[in-house]
């Protein structure tokens, strides 16, 4: 009995730390990273191209809303906020003191890590639905605070100042959007693979643990509220990300867009109906969504504005019912199982 | 030589109930104590009060001559003090090794070390068939060895164990019994509460009884078995009960 513990014992240290991928799942990944490089030469149309940034954008918002809620367990439903500071601060600080977007990037970041600090360290010791009520209502609050702003242009919003030269300092490509798909698929990636580093990461699991018993997780050493502010701070400045981005995509800023709830809710819906918690989930999400928005807009023109937002409504009913933990949580689960023992 | 865990006069009131009044005892090294009394005495309040879920009104709380009254919790378990809930709080979304690599990770940040220091105490509690599956899968009695080997992988001088008999069935107890004398044996310190007598009787080196919030026995099982305060509110309503 001992004896064959002990050989127990011996073949689990033996097994690989992370249980590896099957076949099928690392085929899939790479075929769709090669697609996703050759795509913009594949597809030449100008709104493909448009098709595919939005959809990298929105992953890389979906899987910083992923980290708040999937990974630590607290529903943000503010998240604009992060998407609007990020395109104000590298738009201010270009557009008055000329400085390049690059580093209104990482200004954007820190000031988002901190605007998490400050909404965090007295909202995430609430219990229950209190934190996501208190993000909703700063996310208002914030909208309304820009669109009184005259520095920053109230609610006429900001326009990013034309350049032509040197894009690449600039983040301005007037001729081709080819270059800002790059840019998206790099943040994005660079997104994807943080958030996979962090899954493995003491921190990463000290935040599932907070997720799952915060209780337990404190009697294990863990500094729960601590670590709830951790994880915010980190989606925050992901989401800034997206937001600088975009900014520079659009090369205007209107508050009224970048602050809105419906960026607040649209990451929730793409990262719930591709799974919350999983790695890939959030971008099956936005991958799903992106295009129904997009072509309902075409197909439907202005009245069909809305239709969106009703098709969404169905597809997270469906869910719902069906598969409450997302498209992709059944493939994760039997990853993770190491091939699918009972 | 200082107790290993000094409590003074603890109090706790909720409202008016009085769930700890003026509790004192001491834990030494090396020993299991065992607190008993029936539903409603105060036991896990006790626990929580100690391990700083729950601040006490009055009292104080001393680890190895270290005050600790009113310590977080998450810097009470940093001290070497692992618990067990009586409420069981497995994280059910982690696999089996997974829940047990968060409490060794309280020991180290390397990831392969703390895989490695779990897999020992999945071992340990026997459950390293299982490690692979989700916790939410496992049955009572495997979650109060999964919550075991979790805060056993903190590394602990003390650990606190909330009922480990308690809900899982009559032929896994004698298992749970051995675990708990193998890490006595390792050096392990252990307060326990239990209401299944043949078992305390026979882990015990020292038996604290409780009944409404309030001490009304501390000592050798024997003695305190036969104490007539015990006999009268706990034994007696148990017996009532059965």
């Amino acid at each position: 009995m001992a004896s064959d513990q002990a050989r127990m014992l011996e073949a689990a240290r033996a097994e690989p730390l992370w249980p590896r991928p099957p076949l099928w799942a690392t085929l899939a990944g790479a075929a769709i990273a090669a697609l996703l490089l050759v795509f913009p030469f594949v597809f030449t149309a100008t709104f493909h191209h448009h098709l595919l940034i939005l959809i990298c954008l929105y992953a890389l918002m979906a899987q910083s809303w992923n980290v708040i809620a999937g990974l630590s367990g607290q529903i943000s439903l503010g998240h604009a906020i992060f998407f609007g500071i990020g395109a104000y601060a590298s738009t201010v600080l270009f557009a008055k003191y000329g400085i390049t977007p690059w580093f209104g990037l990482l200004a954007g970041m820190f000031i988002s890590a901190l605007a998490a600090i400050a909404i965090g360290i007295p909202t995430l010791r609430l219990k229950g639905h209190y934190f996501a009520i208190a993000t909703l209502l700063i996310g208002s609050s914030v909208q309304i605070i820009f669109q009184r702003w005259e520095w920053v242009g109230a609610a006429s919003g900001l326009y990013v100042p034309i350049v032509r030269a040197q894009p690449w300092l600039y983040l301005q490509f007037h001729a081709s959007k080819v270059p800002y798909y790059y840019l998206a698929l790099g943040a994005a990636a660079a997104a994807y693979l943080i958030v996979w580093k962090l899954r493995r990461s003491r921190l990463g699991f000290r935040l599932q643990a907070v997720r799952d018993e915060p209780e337990a997780a404190a009697s294990l050493g863990i500094a729960v509220a601590k670590h709830k502010v951790l994880a915010f701070m980190i989606s925050a400045a992901m989401m800034s990300v997206a937001g600088t981005f975009y900014a520079q995509y659009v090369l205007v800023l209107d508050p009224e867009r970048l602050f809105s709830v419906d960026i607040s809710i649209i990451v929730v819906l793409m990262t719930v109906l591709g799974g919350t918690g999983t790695l890939w989930g959030p971008a099956l999400g936005a991958a799903i969504l992106v295009p129904l928005s997009e072509y309902s807009r075409i197909w439907l023109g202005g009245t069909g504005r809305t239709i969106d937002l009703f098709v969404y409504g169905i597809l997270i009913l469906l869910i719902c019912m069906w598969r409450p933990a997302g498209l992709l949580s059944l493939f994760e689960e039997r990853i993770r199982r190491r091939g699918g023992q009972r | 030589m200082s107790m290993l865990l000094d409590v003074k006069g603890l109090t706790k009131r909720f409202g008016g109930l009085t769930a700890n009044a003026d509790i004192t005892f001491d834990v030494k090294r090396g020993e299991i104590l065992g607190i008993i009394g029936p539903n409603g005495a105060g036991k896990s309040t006790l626990f929580d009060l100690i391990t700083g879920f729950q601040p006490p009104d009055a009292g104080e709380v001393f680890l190895d001559g270290r005050r600790i009254t009113g310590l977080r919790p998450d810097l009470v378990s940093a001290l070497g003090v692992a618990r067990t809930f009586q409420k069981l709080k497995p994280f059910p979304d982690l696999t089996v090794i997974e829940n047990v690599i968060v409490g060794a990770l309280a020991r180290t940040a390397h990831m392969r070390a703390a895989r490695d220091a779990a897999l020992e105490s999945l071992a340990f509690v026997d459950l390293l068939e299982k490690r692979n599956h989700f916790a939410r899968e496992l049955s009572t009695g495997q979650r109060k060895r999964l919550e075991l080997a979790r805060g056993l992988a903190t590394q602990p001088r003390l650990i606190l164990m909330d009922e480990v008999t308690g809900g899982v069935d009559q032929r896994t107890i004698p298992g749970l019994v051995e675990l708990v004398l193998e890490l006595k044996r390792r050096g392990v310190t252990i307060v326990t509460i239990e209401h299944n007598m043949q078992v305390m009787m026979r882990i015990a080196d020292r038996i604290l009884a409780l009944h409404a919030g309030r001490r009304i026995a501390f000592g050798a099982p024997e003695e305190v078995r036969k104490d007539a305060a015990v006999v009268d509110a706990y034994l007696g309503s148990a017996a009532d009960a059965a």
